[in-house]
């Protein structure tokens, strides 16, 4: 012990230690850059989604005919609309948040408590509002043939109007009996993914409707769908269809390429795993704030430091907004 | 811990009264950019769409601008990154700026060129 070094020296020299040149606590410095390497974590998603959109530049779906719905609206056509709600959600919990870190910092505990309560209530809306978001997503609007290329062809009649799969495929033709253990092959069972209509009464119902014609995917130069005319719809669809696709999921997707539902799935509920992190920590914040921790503790840092990792949340949805509904 | 607030915004054109005054003031100003963002992209509209500026139409331009000066008001007053010393600031927004913009030339340089290959490539590649 004796032979120890207790000294160094250098007391009250630049290095000596004790000086704080950021002026910033540990932990509000340390959160900073977790935000920084979260960053670059959802960047890194965000251009993986870029690369895969040029890489497919002429046939990705176009947001603005993917999410047309709001709740409550049916058959209304209400393109960005609800997006733009949940960014006012997110943006407007912000606000409650930066309220609440400044009335931490002058150690008004009635009021940190109402804005922290107003920016939970700002989060659970948002979370809510994705579920219903996915779910629509999920469930899907019209229905679509996939090619064996995996090429999504969508139905329109002669006037321009998308036509759902169930308005003509023809009634139950094939007399199909479901996979059950104890009748078939006992390790394999139905496939997870069944659809309302099957491939052939679709191919059926689109031969007898004169009026119907197909839609692909892949835009002219003017950035307009290409639709096929009658006879080339008819062999597009006989020669090259697959399996009916309705909704989306993490291989099938009826709005277009796949990728473009897998990164929906990815980055959104990267994010929304984010927001509910960040709900849940501003939970528990919340609860100290009302049994009086931090009035105890002199000071609400912590809620500047749950405050600092929701803006994050906030920006990144921003971005996740632009790059995945605007442009 | 002092808790001083920089109360201007636009380089000092605006100058609010006390911190919460400006949290409004900056809700407000990213309300009005969202709106403007959403009402373009409802309308979509042809002057813009159809003009290119660097390989980018002019609406994705409008679009990416708006989104760079929304999240510099959401990092400088509601993260109060405009308090902090500038040896942070630096620190974590030189490197976020910089690694970012790396990866995203890089990667969309190399999607447009697998682009190019699948479409003018005699032979078609297995990605």
């Amino acid at each position: 012990m004796e032979a120890t070094v207790v000294k160094t020296g250098t007391e009250g020299k630049t290095w000596g230690g004790g000086n704080n040149p950021l002026k910033a606590s540990y932990g509000k410095m340390m959160m900073w850059f977790f935000i920084l390497s979260d960053s670059l974590t959802f960047a890194g998603f965000l251009a993986s989604y870029g690369m895969s959109r040029f890489k497919f530049i002429d046939a990705w779906p176009i947001a603005d005919e993917v999410f047309t719905h709001f709740p409550f609206l049916h058959g209304v056509e209400a393109p960005m609309y609800y997006v733009a709600f949940m960014t006012f959600i997110l943006i407007f919990s912000s606000v409650t948040m930066v309220l609440a870190v400044d009335a931490g910092q002058k150690m008004q505990q009635k009021k940190v408590i109402l804005y922290m309560f107003l920016t939970l209530i700002g989060g659970f809306v948002f979370l809510g509002s994705q579920a219903w978001e996915w779910k629509t997503f999920i469930k899907g609007d019209y229905g679509a043939v996939e090619t064996n290329g995996r090429q999504i062809l969508q139905f329109l009649d002669t006037d321009g109007k998308r036509v759902a799969l169930a308005d003509f495929a023809a009634a139950q033709t094939d007399s199909r009996v479901e996979h059950t253990n104890e009748s078939g092959i006992w390790y394999k069972s139905e496939p997870e993914y069944k659809t309302s209509v099957s491939f052939e009464q679709v191919k059926e119902g689109f031969l007898a409707n004169e009026n119907l014609l197909i839609r692909l995917p892949n835009k002219d130069e003017n950035g307009q769908h290409i639709v096929l005319s009658r006879e080339e719809s008819i062999t597009k669809l006989v020669n090259d269809g697959n399996l009916v696709v309705e909704g989306a999921n993490l291989r099938h997707n009826e709005y277009g390429h796949p990728l473009f539902a897998d990164f929906f799935f990815f980055i959104t509920g990267f994010h929304g795993f984010h927001v509910s992190i960040g709900v849940l920590l501003n939970l528990i914040v919340f609860f100290n704030v009302v049994i009086g921790t931090y009035e105890r503790r002199g000071h609400y840092e912590m809620v500047e430091k749950v405050g600092l990792y929701w803006h994050f949340v906030d920006l990144v949805w921003v971005f996740v907004f632009t790059f995945f509904y605007l442009v | 811990m002092a808790h001083e607030h920089k109360l201007e915004i636009f380089r000092g054109a605006l100058k609010f009264k006390s911190n919460v005054s400006k949290i409004w003031g900056v809700f407000i100003l990213l309300s009005i950019v969202t709106i403007i963002e959403v009402a373009l992209g409802i309308l979509r509209p042809e002057a813009l769409v159809g003009n290119k500026f660097l390989a980018m139409n002019l609406l994705n331009w409008i679009f990416i601008i708006l989104t760079i000066v929304k999240a510099y008001y959401i990092t400088w007053d509601f993260m109060h990154m405009r308090d902090e010393t500038v040896g942070l600031r630096r620190a974590v927004v030189w490197t976020g700026v910089f690694l970012i913009a790396y990866i995203i030339v890089l990667i969309l340089i190399e999607g447009d060129y697998i682009y190019e290959v699948y479409k003018n490539g005699f032979i078609k590649f297995n990605f």
